[in-house]
């Protein structure tokens, strides 16, 4: 299943790059098109943030829940704040959950 | 390979330098992706396989957050391909740049990232907008590829994830992807809208489509949005 979604993914992901290289510039031209496809990555990433950092799982499905890992975003936003590059925001997400969960 | 990099003129050996540049910071967070991807439940074949072959980080790691929430990967995956549609906004910018046709464009569209992008974009000639365009495409596919074994294959050895915060690791890594986009009012009024749905939708759906359905809101947007002025340049 893990490996159909990887496969799956894969060729989807490389037939939008070659759409995005072989069809004219213009199909950009609709304005209603343009705007969501600005929009999209910003809304999906800001839920996954979302979802990543307060959802858990229940005895009967997904709940909501706070734990550790808004400490970690917090720490990652200040270093996105002072301006840390990637991998640091990265680090010190993880290292503020784990030292809470000692 | 060296003699043809000083056979170069000194503009174009610059765009190189800059192109490894990129490469090498890039792949230094494929460490992370590796270490995040094992951790959510995905073997080291499954996680190499990701970054061979989807090559493009925001999906891989929203196919591996999904999975990691428990929610189906076939939503990973769907995930996965939303976010990859940006890559097609940048082909249509950069196809005319680097105006490759045939073969050449089919293997060109597998290095089209945001990365390989932003080297392209800021040349003003054909020959540096490819030099900018190969260079950074090719030193983050290797670099990003290599990272991501070598932290697959620590992540696998660490043992309880949690323990080391690489659940947490996940939500940072969005954080990071997402920062660079929130530079203009709407857009963090989208990203607010989009997390606000997704989480509202947590209680009442399976993993994976809260997600999912916050793309709802990029459309809704979309749809009311007046023309702004960086439509208005182009």
């Amino acid at each position: 299943m893990i490996w159909l979604a990887v496969l799956g993914c894969a060729l989807g992901c490389y037939l939008l790059k070659l759409a995005g290289m072989s069809v004219p510039e213009r199909v950009l031209a609709d304005p209603v098109l343009r705007r969501t496809a600005d929009l999209l990555p910003v809304v999906l990433l800001s839920a996954l943030v979302a979802v990543q950092v307060f959802a858990g799982r229940g005895t009967d499905g997904p709940v909501l829940g706070v734990d550790a890992r808004l400490a970690g975003l917090g720490a990652a936003f200040v270093a996105l704040l002072l301006r840390a590059p990637f991998i640091v925001v990265v680090f010190v997400a993880a290292l503020t959950a784990a030292l809470l969960r000692l | 390979m060296w003699g043809r990099f000083r056979g170069l003129d000194g503009e174009t050996r610059s765009v190189v330098r800059d192109g490894i540049a990129v490469g090498v910071a890039t792949g230094a967070y494929g460490v992370s992706f590796g270490a995040i991807s094992v951790a959510s439940g995905l073997d080291v074949w499954q996680t190499c396989a990701l970054s061979l072959l989807v090559f493009t980080g925001a999906s891989q790691f929203a196919l591996v957050g999904v999975v990691a929430a428990g929610g189906s990967p076939f939503f990973g995956a769907v995930s996965g391909l939303l976010l990859g549609t940006r890559n097609t906004l940048y082909g249509l910018k950069v196809a005319p740049m680097l105006g490759w046709t045939g073969a050449r464009r089919a293997a060109a569209a597998h290095l089209l990232i945001d990365e390989s992008t932003a080297m392209t974009l800021t040349r003003s000639t054909r020959e540096h907008a490819r030099a900018g365009f190969l260079s950074a495409g090719v030193a983050v596919f290797t670099l990003w590829n290599l990272a991501t074994l070598v932290g697959a294959i620590a992540g696998d050895s660490l043992g309880d994830p949690r323990a080391y915060g690489l659940d947490a690791a996940v939500g940072g890594a969005f954080l990071g992807l997402l920062w660079p986009r929130l530079d203009t009012m709407r857009t963090r009024l989208a990203a607010v809208a989009g997390a606000a749905l997704a989480l509202a939708l947590v209680p009442l759906t399976p993993a994976g489509v809260p997600v999912l359905a916050a793309g709802v809101v990029a459309l809704g947007m979309g749809l009311m949005g007046r023309s702004d002025s960086r439509e208005a340049q182009s």
